[in-house]
């Protein structure tokens, strides 16, 4: 896992510069309009200047007036397209180095899959299904499958992990992503994905928001900004008759000042700048989602659904023990698991091999399997070290499957297989009573201490239980905690059987599990939730994985995914660390505390600023209205220009906060909001008091009215 | 303010406290459909009315169709009751032989009744036939009051209900809130107020000799029967022009406790109905302590500054511990006329029992800001309910997302359709009022019939526009609305505060429905708490407060503070 990420600092004149003259840009009003409560200031703000170039030429009014709350109304505008440019500015330099590592690939295309003879294109120029050859040292030319070969790969340029990753044919480890450098032996990829369309370039447009489009909340809320604005609009206009009555005639240049003041720019100019900030902040932790929603979905989310193994438990199954049943020797068994374990490319494979050929001293079978190994015929040389059986053919290789859950190898007559003990049973065809009780006792001995057992069968004939160990990480129990304070439910995945599963999960405090789980399972799970009305997250990197990762709210696929997974999820780990869900989650809900919290603090501004300009607005038609004038401000020009210039830099002030986003603190929802209304509502009435008061000292100080 | 005043206020409360909870679980039996006490008499009533009708109550409505038969009754009760009110000269049981109502003025009152606002450009007593007064009018408070029950419970059900594609059957809704719930209750409040002293009688008027030896015409009528069904159904519209402040239609203390029991206790008592058929009582609960909080707060400010008094009248020799008593009935005092003030107004009743134009600058400020924050206090029988739901949308939606989720309200998520409809919703009311009165401030011929000069006047024309979109019907007096312009405008005002409001409300609730409702958890944003009570109250008040400060800063805001400054006008 990536140490905590550092956010670029908020001055950084790199950032702020080119965001300066970005904001200008922005100023376009066919870009203004998808942000209706600033278009409504920038039009208020062109005809206010209007006013003030008339005052000028005709030399009524009072231009120094206009003027200034004109030059003030282009701030507010400025200053929300300047919060948005920020935002877009930060992932900026990472957008660049991406698009150079892209910009200089070229691929050696294979003439035939078989062979190694190829020729050199451009990476633009390459198809899906073309194959290429990545040797040490040189890049990948685009995403897809390794189809031969293992190397070690580089993929700092992505994740910004130096230590280089394993990357081999077959297995949920063979994806790899263009961009990245090959730095030992060879790879032969299949690439997967058309130029154009590569995880870098998705990566790229993402960072830069090229393609952000409004996320379901965000549009709520924009239309609840819209509505607020008509209303504050339909009172402002209205107020222009309602004056008339008094005989008070009202002139556009203070209406507008005080639409300007009344309508949501506050969270209007920031919605767009906390939107990206929250997807900055997932790519700096490592997380690339395909979508807003996705982001904001993850707050959201009810259920996480967590890989009991690399999760909660460390890494991978290891075997510990061979137990064989009366009659049975442990070499007999360790041989059998050995063999049928060839064609099992899972840890638990490997480990039972690593086992056998180990601690038990058993000889490895000398034998090349190609990849597509079933079916074919091999010779073999079976047997322990003292007495080799001399080459046999083997007649069928079974590679391990989740739906069978079981593997194993048929020569010479034998059928060989390891596997969950309830395959096995069914495999063997032995009725549940006749089930050998030192057999049962064995599988249940694993179960009770938290192990995963398998049974281990020649043809109808049951040799005995391989003990795989999985030991929980320390400290996951306390954030399974933290999960619950948050209302989230935690629910382990797991292979293992019932029992297995039950000891893990009190181990580890998750509130449910799923057992014996098969991909079908997970879907099903998924599926049953999301009918009562819940939102899941999982995380998941295998191609059994894909349907459920597709069918989840938050499907997170680690980067060393398949290629499946990873099409499949709309987040990817770059870090591939299984945690990393509950930090995404804590980011989405982060994402949308600011939102809320900015909103809230928005409306509240309002009370102080109709107490600073009504009684301003009809001092000479009734003095009496000096009595709503709480701030005691200086005079009545003052005070709309101060609430105006109150409201222009608060959203200056607030653009930190809309970057970093409002802490999040897993307290639960009640002591939250109780937390935040403090915060943003009632300080959101009293901060603008002070403010504009303080903002009008200056004013008259300065004499600018 | 005296501790007797605060006692009789206090006990209002309590009375209304104690009847919500039996008269909301028995209400939300009806709607379900159960059986009830009336069901042995009324049932096979009920049955024979669907067998007329041709209306199967076992068929569903989705929101459109729901909407629509809405829709279509009123505009059928809107159509015969300005035919009853063009044509009484006509029809029969019109002893003192009153013409037909000219057509501006049918047409006003016959909106107003359909919308359950009964505002009031007619003098009842002198305008309008037994006839017209019974078959038209308190048949409207009947059916009005009901079609506001039948769309709050299309609302309640769209909660209640997770992924359903109807809201209920309005035919079977607006039968069963007439038969179980109005009529029953209109008869017994009918005979205990006949008891307190009201006429119910069909004789015409009794003619007496005064002590000067004046002849005296002492209009008589079906009151009572009327008057209870007007509380009930918080319609508001008086046989008498003078409406509660009559003799005849409160004549005591104990008619006046009647009177605001009657009006408050369905209201209420609809919002636990609420609680109890969404499931969670406690929500109920919560609506009614933010009903609570605001309606006591309206009534201590209008009782305070009525207790005050008006330092003008004091410099000029008046005693001050009297307070205003300009435009109450001595019978019924300061602490009586505050709390039918603010009840009248919070709910959309519009019955009075004193003169709001008469109140104190900020007493009268207190019934106008109570209807412009949307009359949900607990609001007209049904659109008060359906109005608080709106606000906790709006609530939900501002603040939900602080916890870190997006905003769901009792397990329903808030998303942009629902946001649409509310906007449309809530912006009907600072349209239609700011609006009106505007435009009215505005006309010379429209400002012509206001009754006083200054800021008043303009608090007269806006309290009318106010009045008339939330539905309300209390007039604050001195304008006089008997006129083209404002016979059309604020009939238009009421419709707009009616159904411009209800359609998208409809909408809201067919939108609800169809969503899966999601199980709470710890991370789910409380509705049904005391935070969320002080939330719901600051968002009423401050979006209430933003859209109107500026129009009652230049009326009743101004008079406050000119009055205290010893400025008249």
């Amino acid at each position: 896992m990536s140490s905590k990420p550092v956010a670029p600092s908020l001055l950084d004149p790199a950032i702020l510069l080119p965001a300066v003259k970005a904001a200008f840009v922005k100023l376009d009003p066919r870009q203004l309009v998808r942000n209706p409560v600033i278009f409504v200031t920038e039009v208020v703000a062109a005809v206010v200047t209007g006013l003030f170039v008339r005052d000028l030429m005709t030399g009524t009014g009072s231009p120094l007036f206009s003027g200034q709350i004109a030059a003030w109304l282009w701030f507010t505008v400025l200053f929300a397209t300047f919060a948005e440019a920020v935002a877009e500015g930060r992932g900026k330099a990472q957008a660049d180095s991406l698009r150079r590592t892209k910009s200089e690939l070229t691929a050696r295309k294979l003439v035939s899959a078989e062979g190694r003879e190829t020729q050199t294109i451009p990476a633009t120029s390459l198809k899906v299904g073309d194959v290429v050859l990545v040797e040490a040292g040189e890049l990948i030319p685009g995403d897809g499958d390794v189809v031969e070969g293992v190397a070690s790969v580089n993929e700092s340029a992505i994740t910004g992990e130096s230590a280089p990753v394993i990357r081999e044919s077959g297995g949920d480890r063979s994806a790899v992503t263009g961009g990245t450098q090959v730095l030992s032996d060879w790879i032969k990829v299949r690439i997967g994905v058309a130029p154009g369309n590569t995880f870098v370039d998705r990566m790229i447009a993402l960072i830069e928001g090229a393609q952000r489009q409004k996320t379901p909340n965000e549009i709520a809320l924009s239309i609840l900004l819209s509505g607020l604005t008509l209303i504050f609009l339909v009172a402002v206009v209205t107020l222009w008759g309602l004056a008339g009555y008094s005989g008070t005639l009202l002139s556009v240049t203070v209406l507008s000042a005080l639409l300007v003041t009344l309508i949501p720019t506050t969270i209007g100019g920031l919605l767009s700048a906390i939107g990206i900030a929250g997807m900055d902040r997932l790519v700096r932790f490592n997380v690339i989602a395909t979508s807003g929603r996705a982001v904001e979905a993850a707050g959201d989310v009810d259920t996480l659904l967590l890989d009991k193994t690399g999760t909660i438990t460390f890494g991978n199954r290891m075997a510990a023990d061979f137990m064989p049943v009366p009659g049975v020797t442990e070499a007999e068994l360790a041989d059998a698991a050995l063999l049928a374990s060839l064609a099992d490319e899972t840890p638990e494979g490997r480990s039972i091999a690593a086992l056998a050929t180990g601690e038990f001293g058993r000889q490895a079978p000398a034998v090349s399997l190609p990849a597509s190994g079933k079916g074919e015929v091999v010779a073999l040389a079976v047997g322990g070290g003292t007495s080799p059986a001399g080459a046999t053919r083997i007649d069928a290789v079974i590679p391990f499957a989740a739906e069978t859950r079981l593997s194993g190898v048929d020569f010479g007559g034998r059928r060989l297989r390891k596997g969950a003990v309830d395959s096995i049973l069914k495999f063997t065809g032995i009725r549940d009573e006749n089930v050998p009780n030192e057999f049962r006792r064995a599988v249940d001995q694993v179960a009770r201490t938290g192990g995963t057992p398998l049974a281990v069968a020649d043809g109808p004939r049951l040799l005995g239980v391989i003990h795989l160990k999985d030991v929980v990480k320390p400290g996951i129990k306390e954030r399974f905690a933290a999960l619950r304070a948050m209302g989230i439910r935690t629910v382990m995945v797991t292979g293992d059987n019932p029992v297995t599963a039950a000891a893990i999960a009190s181990e580890a405090g998750v509130d449910d599990f799923l057992a014996e789980a098969t991909p079908e399972d997970k879907l099903a799970y998924i599926r049953k939730e999301q009918h009562g009305g819940r939102l899941i997250a999982m995380c998941g990197d295998g191609t059994n994985d894909a349907p459920a990762l597709a069918q989840a709210d938050v499907g997170v696929a680690m980067q060393t995914g398949t290629q499946a997974a990873r099409e499949a999820a709309n987040m990817v780990d770059l870090d591939s660390s299984p945690t990393k869900l509950i930090e995404i989650v804590e980011i989405g809900k982060q994402l949308l505390m600011t939102r809320g919290s900015l909103t809230t603090f928005s409306i509240a501004n309002d009370v102080a600023k109709y107490f600073a300009i009504i009684p301003a607005l009809f001092i000479t038609t009734y003095p009496a209205l000096a009595a709503l004038n709480v701030m005691n401000l200086g005079s009545p020009q003052s005070a709309i220009l101060s609430a105006v210039i109150f409201n222009a830099l608060i959203i200056v002030a607030l653009i930190p906060l809309a970057l970093k986003g409002v802490k999040y603190r897993p307290v639960g929802a009640a002591a939250l909001l109780r937390r935040n209304l403090l915060v943003y509502g009632l300080g959101g009435i009293l901060l603008p008091f002070a403010g504009i008061k303080l903002v009008d000292l200056a004013v008259n100080a300065l004499n600018l009215v | 303010m005296s501790i007797i005043g605060w006692l009789q206020i206090s006990l209002l409360f309590i009375a209304v406290l104690i009847v919500i909870k039996p008269l909301g679980l028995y209400m939300a039996r009806v709607f379900s459909g159960e059986r009830n006490v009336f069901s042995p008499v009324l049932g096979p009533v009920e049955r024979g009315l669907y067998l007329a009708a041709g209306v199967d109550p076992n068929k569903e409505q989705g929101w459109l169709a729901y909407a629509m038969s809405m829709l279509a009754f009123s505009l059928a009760g809107f159509v015969s009751l300005y035919a009853i009110l063009r044509l009484q000269a006509y029809l029969p049981m019109n002893p003192q032989g009153f013409a037909g109502m000219p057509s501006d003025l049918a047409f006003n009152t016959a909106v107003s009744f359909v919308t359950n606002t009964n505002w009031q450009n007619y003098g009842g007593e002198t305008t309008l036939s037994h006839f017209s007064q019974m078959a038209g009018l308190t048949v409207h408070n009947f059916v009005s009051a009901a079609t506001g029950i039948a769309m709050a419970l299309a609302v309640t059900r769209a909660f209640a209900r997770s992924n359903a594609s109807t809201v209920g059957n309005f035919w079977v809704d607006l039968t069963r809130s007439t038969l179980y719930v109005l009529l029953p209750i209109a008869v017994v409040m009918a005979l205990a107020m006949v008891w307190t002293g009201l006429p119910q009688t069909f004789h015409a008027d009794l003619t007496a000799t005064t002590l000067e030896g004046a002849k005296q015409t002492i209009s008589l009528g079906p009151v009572a029967s009327q008057e209870a069904i007007k509380q009930l159904g918080t319609n508001g519209g008086g046989f008498f022009n003078v409406n509660a402040a009559h003799p005849f239609e409160n004549p005591t203390a104990l008619s006046n406790y009647l009177n605001i029991f009657a009006m408050l206790s369905i209201s209420a008592a609809l919002v636990y109905t609420f609680g109890q058929m969404v499931g969670n009582r406690r929500q109920g609960w919560a609506f009614i302590a933010v009903t609570g909080i605001l309606l006591i707060s309206g009534v201590a400010v209008v009782y305070w500054a009525e207790a005050q008094g008006n330092p003008i009248l004091t410099t000029l020799g008046l005693d001050a511990a009297q307070g205003n008593m300009e435009g109450k009935e001595v019978r019924f005092g300061q602490a009586m006329t505050a709390l039918y003030a603010a009840v009248t107004t919070g709910l959309s009743d519009g019955g009075v029992n004193g003169m709001h134009g008469s109140l104190t600058g900020i007493g009268g400020l207190v019934p106008m800001f109570l209807m412009q924050l949307g009359e949900v206090l607990p609001g007209g029988v049904g659109s008060g309910l359906y109005g608080m739901v709106v606000f906790a949308i709006l609530a939900v939606f501002v603040a939900g997302l602080m916890v870190g989720r997006t905003p769901e309200l009792l397990g329903k998520k808030i998303e942009s359709r629902e946001m649409k409809y509310a906007m449309f919703a809530v912006l009907i009311l600072p349209v239609t009022i700011l609006g009106f009165a505007a435009v009215s401030a505005m006309l010379p011929f429209a400002v012509a019939s206001i009754g006083t000069a200054g800021p008043h006047g303009l608090s007269e024309i806006l309290y009318a526009f106010t009045s008339a979109a939330g539905n309300n019907g209390s007039a604050f007096g001195g304008l006089t609305g008997n006129t083209p312009w404002y016979n059309t405008t604020l009939g238009l005002a009421m419709l707009l505060g009616r159904f411009a409001y209800a359609v998208p409300v409809m909408a809201i609730a067919g939108s609800i429905a169809v969503k899966t409702r999601v199980p709470a958890s710890k991370g789910t944003f409380p509705t049904d708490t005391p935070l969320f009570v002080g939330l719901l109250v600051g968002i009423i008040l401050i979006l209430g407060g933003l859209q109107f400060f500026p129009a009652l800063a230049l009326g009743p805001i101004v008079e406050h503070f000119s009055m205290l400054a010893g400025q008249t006008f």
